[in-house]
Parts: structure tokens; C-alpha cells; sequence
């Protein structure tokens, strides 16, 4: 990568005072940074490691005089840990998969099928992004709560998660853009070549969409694994729960140690994530932001 | 190819170029394109139309009446709005709000923006700070939330440690009234900060070197070049994440839910925690839904700027 001119010159930088100041400043940040964002994490990770007594001692001790993991099988065991993390697991992989599905049959119906209307029902969903999802989330409560016709209830069912989870204006929009973008020859030639509407976005268009099939399947999992509100209003049933409403349900009378070894074993599966695909995630944020 | 259709126009042999066919044909044949967009469309329009286009629907019909799970609903004028009006909470809600938005503002705008000037400016490592200032909002926001209010504990909490580490006076922290809100607002721009300021790095970096040049060669020396290229290069992004910020700002419910209970006094309850409690401990959905609206309305206001914004950027770019 080469250096673009920045704030300030290179030949600034160059000089010995320049070089001073910018190691000063480079040393400065990376302490900050540690301090601000690394440190948290790690005084909740050893903090679970500390004996009872322990970390309840002021002033607190920097490293665990012994190292117990006590705590993290006593999470696993109490707090039904197991359980909760599979109930997200489950939670998150069907929203995403019906996202992948219907999201993506949907944009691809109004990018490239022109149906009747198109123009409005677009309209329709990207009106739902002026409508900030939390603003209405008693109503889509009672909806879940008594679907209207069936006049059956989704609460304590993974569907009440999988099914609003596809009513996602963003990523539908995100799929229709990339879509819009594919040069229509392509497609044409598949038909030419006889294969149907689904043939064709099975085997020619998804193949393409591989960036943002990968960007809109990160952003559903992640919602999933970080949302609460949500969840704690339709999985009243503890052993429905997903891991986050568990752990503020369950936050209340547990040993702290036990609390923070949880913290850190329902933090894992997306650090994890991040740290596997960050350079994905950090190139689709900082796309997304110049692209508007 | 052509050429051969065109002599023998009825060729169906020629599979490329089709002949026309008879109206009655395309007509059935447009249908059956319809069916087949509408195939496609089905599931994704069937979720919005029941979990985004009805429940907002539902909330303005809601709003005006006296609503129990069970039993027919019954219309009640503005009765929902005069009681969720006369509640002592509800003003404590829209000033904590308010207050919460502004000050997740002024410290989620100037800190970001300042930690991405500094980062654009550092040729080294440039992987690592990307990565951990990323690193907190992957931490789910519970985990984040519970953390800190380990932290705020009066007793071994580590904020008090760091106070009387440099000799400085304890706080109360989320446990006092003056104190409260502004706790929150430190975890929210804990825990959000990274995705602001990797935008803002990708705005910093489009911003086009020679314009520095010009302004160093005119003898501008650093502030005047902050002032003058930095901020006025990197204002639309700017203005757009404030926006952004208002927006989910203003539906905060994690951090005072789980860290204060909306306490002490109510000094944390916020819009969207009065409607949950609307909702689920008084059980009064109708209250819950003439709050909504307000919180629409206004969000929406905001949202309806957001959008005009982007899209005029969109046509002139």
C-alpha cells in the first residue's frame, strides 16, 4: 500500500523532530487503546478467574494470584450455558437462512422479473427503514403474540425471531443493489440457453453475488447474536431463552465470578467471528460509508 | 441468424429469435411472467407486510384504544395519550432521552473523529488499531452492559480503582442521580465507537492529498488545515453519522435496562424503557402505543432527513 499525503507531510515526518513526535504519538495511542479497549476485556477475563474473595478486594489485584477455572465449568453446568448458546445458535442460523432465501428471491424478483407494482412495493420496504425497528416493537409483539387470519402464537417459538428477521429492508436493498449492478447479458445468455427464472438465479446470479451474499449473511447472524429487546419480550420460557436475555435473567443472584466467566464464554462466538472475518468486516464498513 | 428469421419468419425452429407471437399469446404469457416475479416476491412480502407495514399500522390504531390481549379492543379517543401525557415519567423519559442523545453526541462525535485523525496519521500497526477499536461492538451489548456495571460498582468496582489510582475523588457513577446518565452514555460510546470511526478513516482517506499540499504551500500549518480541508472534506460523512447517531440514540434500552433499571429516581429511564414498561408491567398496551407514535413521529422526522441527505449525495456524486 502506498502512502497518500495525509494531514501531515512526509517530508515533516522525515525530519528527526517529526520522528520523535510520531513515535511519541504512535506509543501514546497504542497505549490508549490498550488501556480503553483491550484492558476491559482482559480484567473480565482473569476476573473470572480470580477466587470469590479475590475479586472482591480493593485495591484489586492486576493478575490472579491463583488461576481457577472454577468458574467457567460452573457457568457451563448452572447457568445451562450449553443450552442457551444453542438456542442462539439455533436463532441466528434459521434467520439467516431465510434471509439468504427470501431476501434474496425477493430482490432478485423486484431487480430483474419487473413485477407489477414493483415500484411501490419497493417503496413500501424502504419506508420501513424511516421506521426505526424499536419504535415499534409492541406492535410487532402483539402481531407475533396473535398472528392475524391464523390466530396462532409465535412466542417462545424460534420463528418469532426467523420470520421479522426477514423484513430486513437493509440487506434487501443491499442484495437489490448488487443485483442491478450484474450486466443483463449474462442473464439473457442463460435463458438462451434455457434455463428458468430460478435455474438462472441459482447458477448464474448467487455465483456472482458472492461479496454481499457474505456481507448480508454477517450482518443477520450478528443481529441475531447482539439483540435483546426483542428476544426478552417473546422468549418469556427460561429454557427458550437465548444466551443474552439469560444472562441479565440470570445476572440477578449468581456469584460474580461465575457471572463474568459467562460474559466472556457468550462473547466468544462473535469475537471469534470478527477475528476470523475481520478484514471483511472492516472493508464492508469502511465500503459502505463512501458509497452512501 | 437474423437473416434466416427473417426469411422464414414462422421458423420455430430457430430458437434465438422468436417469431412474435399471436396477442392472445403474449398476454398469457405476461401473466405467467407475473405469477413467476410474484413467486419470487411472496416470502419476503409476506414478512413485511406482517412484521413491519401492519404493527406500524397497528401502532396508530392501538394508540387510540383500550387494548387487553384476549378481549375486543375498545376505542377510547386520546384517552392513551392524556394519561401517558400526565405521567410524572414520561417527562423524565424524553429529557433523559434527549440528554442521553446529546451527550452520545458531543462525546460519540468528538472522540471518534479525533481518534481517526490521529489513526490516518500513523503509518504503522494500522491493522491492530483498526481491529481493536472494532473489538467492542462485536462484544454483545449485554456482555458490554453487565461489564461496565461490574466497573460502576461502588465497592471493587474498577472505575473508583482508576479514580484513586491517580488520587482522584470516588463517583458514584450509574448509582448517582447527576451521575447516571452520563455513565451510560461512556458505555454506549464504548461499545458503538468503532464502526465510527472506521467510517470516518474511509473518509479521511479519500480525501485527496494534493489539497494538503496546496494548503501546506500556502503556509497553513496544522489546525488551519483541520479546519479548512480536513472538516469541510469529511462534512457529509459527518453530518451523516450524527444523524445515524440521533437515530439509535434515541431507542437506547440495553444500558439503562440492564445496568441501572432505569434508576436512580428514574434518572435513566429512557423513551423506549417507559414503553417496555407501558407494555409489559402495567399492561397497558394502549399507553405503550400512543408513546410509540410519538417516538415514530419523531424518529421518523429524523430518518425522512437521513434519507433526502443520502439521496441527493447519491444523484450528484
Amino acid at each position: 500500500m502506498t502512502a497518500t499525503r495525509t494531514l501531515i507531510s512526509p517530508a515533516t515526518l522525515a525530519r528527526p523532530r517529526g520522528k520523535a513526535i510520531y513515535w511519541t504519538v504512535f506509543t501514546a495511542v497504542v497505549v490508549l487503546f490498550a488501556l480503553a479497549f483491550l484492558f476491559p476485556v482482559y480484567w473480565m477475563v482473569t476476573g473470572a478467574m480470580k477466587s470469590p474473595d479475590e475479586v472482591a478486594r480493593t485495591p484489586p489485584t492486576l493478575v490472579p494470584q491463583h488461576w481457577h477455572t472454577g468458574a467457567y465449568t460452573d457457568a457451563w453446568d448452572l447457568m445451562q450455558l450449553p443450552q442457551h448458546l444453542w438456542n442462539t445458535v439455533v436463532q441466528a442460523a434459521g434467520a439467516w437462512a431465510l434471509q439468504l432465501v427470501f431476501c434474496t428471491a425477493a430482490a432478485y424478483a423486484l431487480s430483474k422479473l419487473r413485477p407489477a407494482f414493483g415500484k411501490v412495493i419497493l417503496g413500501g420496504i424502504l419506508a420501513t427503514l424511516m421506521v426505526p425497528a424499536q419504535a415499534l416493537v409492541v406492535p410487532k409483539y402483539l402481531t407475533v403474540a396473535d398472528l392475524p387470519l391464523l390466530h396462532t402464537s409465535l412466542l417462545n417459538d424460534p420463528l418469532a425471531i426467523w420470520l421479522p428477521a426477514v423484513a430486513n429492508a437493509f440487506n434487501l436493498y443491499l442484495l437489490k443493489r448488487f443485483f442491478d449492478q450484474l450486466p443483463r447479458d449474462v442473464l439473457e445468455a442463460a435463458e438462451i440457453d434455457g434455463a428458468g427464472k430460478l435455474r438462472t438465479l441459482w447458477s448464474v446470479v448467487l455465483p456472482m453475488s458472492r461479496p454481499v451474499l457474505g456481507v448480508v449473511s454477517i450482518f443477520a447472524l450478528v443481529a441475531v447474536w447482539q439483540d435483546f429487546l426483542w428476544p426478552l419480550m417473546v422468549f418469556s420460557d427460561t429454557d427458550k431463552q437465548p444466551i443474552s436475555v439469560a444472562l441479565v435473567q440470570l445476572s440477578q443472584n449468581i456469584q460474580l465470578t461465575v457471572l463474568l466467566a459467562a460474559m466472556v464464554i457468550a462473547g466468544i462466538p462473535m469475537v471469534a467471528l470478527f477475528l476470523v472475518f475481520q478484514r471483511h468486516i472492516i472493508a464492508g464498513i469502511s465500503a459502505g460509508s463512501t458509497k452512501g | 441468424m437474423t437473416k434466416t428469421a427473417e426469411r422464414q419468419p414462422t421458423a420455430a425452429a430457430v430458437p434465438s429469435v422468436p417469431a412474435p407471437p399471436p396477442a392472445r399469446d403474449r398476454g398469457r404469457r405476461r401473466l405467467i411472467d407475473q405469477a413467476r416475479a410474484y413467486a419470487f416476491l411472496l416470502g419476503g412480502l409476506l414478512c413485511f407486510a406482517l412484521f413491519s407495514w401492519y404493527p406500524a399500522i397497528r401502532a396508530v390504531v392501538i394508540a387510540f384504544q383500550k387494548y387487553t390481549p384476549g378481549s375486543p379492543p375498545q376505542w377510547v379517543g386520546t384517552a392513551n395519550f392524556t394519561r401517558v401525557l400526565h405521567d410524572p415519567e414520561f417527562t423524565a423519559a424524553w429529557r433523559n432521552t434527549l440528554c442521553f442523545t446529546l451527550l452520545a453526541l458531543l462525546i460519540g462525535f468528538a472522540v471518534p473523529f479525533l481518534l481517526a485523525l490521529v489513526l490516518n496519521e500513523l503509518r504503522h500497526a494500522k491493522a491492530f488499531f483498526r481491529v481493536v477499536v472494532y473489538l467492542p461492538v462485536m462484544i454483545p451489548p449485554v456482555v458490554s452492559a453487565l461489564l461496565w456495571k461490574w466497573f460502576y460498582d461502588p465497592g471493587a468496582g474498577l472505575a473508583n480503582e482508576a479514580l484513586r489510582f491517580v488520587h482522584l475523588p470516588t463517583s458514584n457513577w450509574s448509582n448517582g442521580t447527576d451521575t447516571a446518565l452520563v455513565s451510560l452514555v461512556i458505555v454506549a460510546t464504548w461499545a458503538n465507537m468503532g464502526g465510527t470511526v472506521l467510517i470516518y478513516l474511509a473518509a479521511l482517506q479519500s480525501i485527496p492529498g494534493e489539497l494538503y499540499e496546496a494548503a501546506e504551500l500556502d503556509g497553513a500549518n496544522l489546525l488551519q488545515r483541520i479546519r479548512h480541508v480536513t472538516v469541510p472534506q469529511t462534512r457529509f460523512v459527518i453530518l451523516m453519522l450524527m444523524l445515524l447517531q440521533i437515530i439509535a440514540t434515541m431507542q437506547v434500552f440495553t444500558e439503562p435496562f440492564v445496568i441501572t433499571g432505569g434508576g436512580p429516581e428514574s434518572a435513566t429511564v429512557t423513551v423506549l424503557y417507559l414503553i417496555y414498561k407501558y407494555a409489559f408491567l402495567y399492561n397497558d398496551f394502549g399507553g405503550a402505543c400512543a408513546l410509540s407514535v410519538m417516538l415514530l413521529l419523531l424518529l421518523g422526522a429524523f430518518s425522512a432527513v437521513y434519507l433526502r441527505l443520502t439521496r441527493n449525495e447519491g444523484d450528484t456524486a
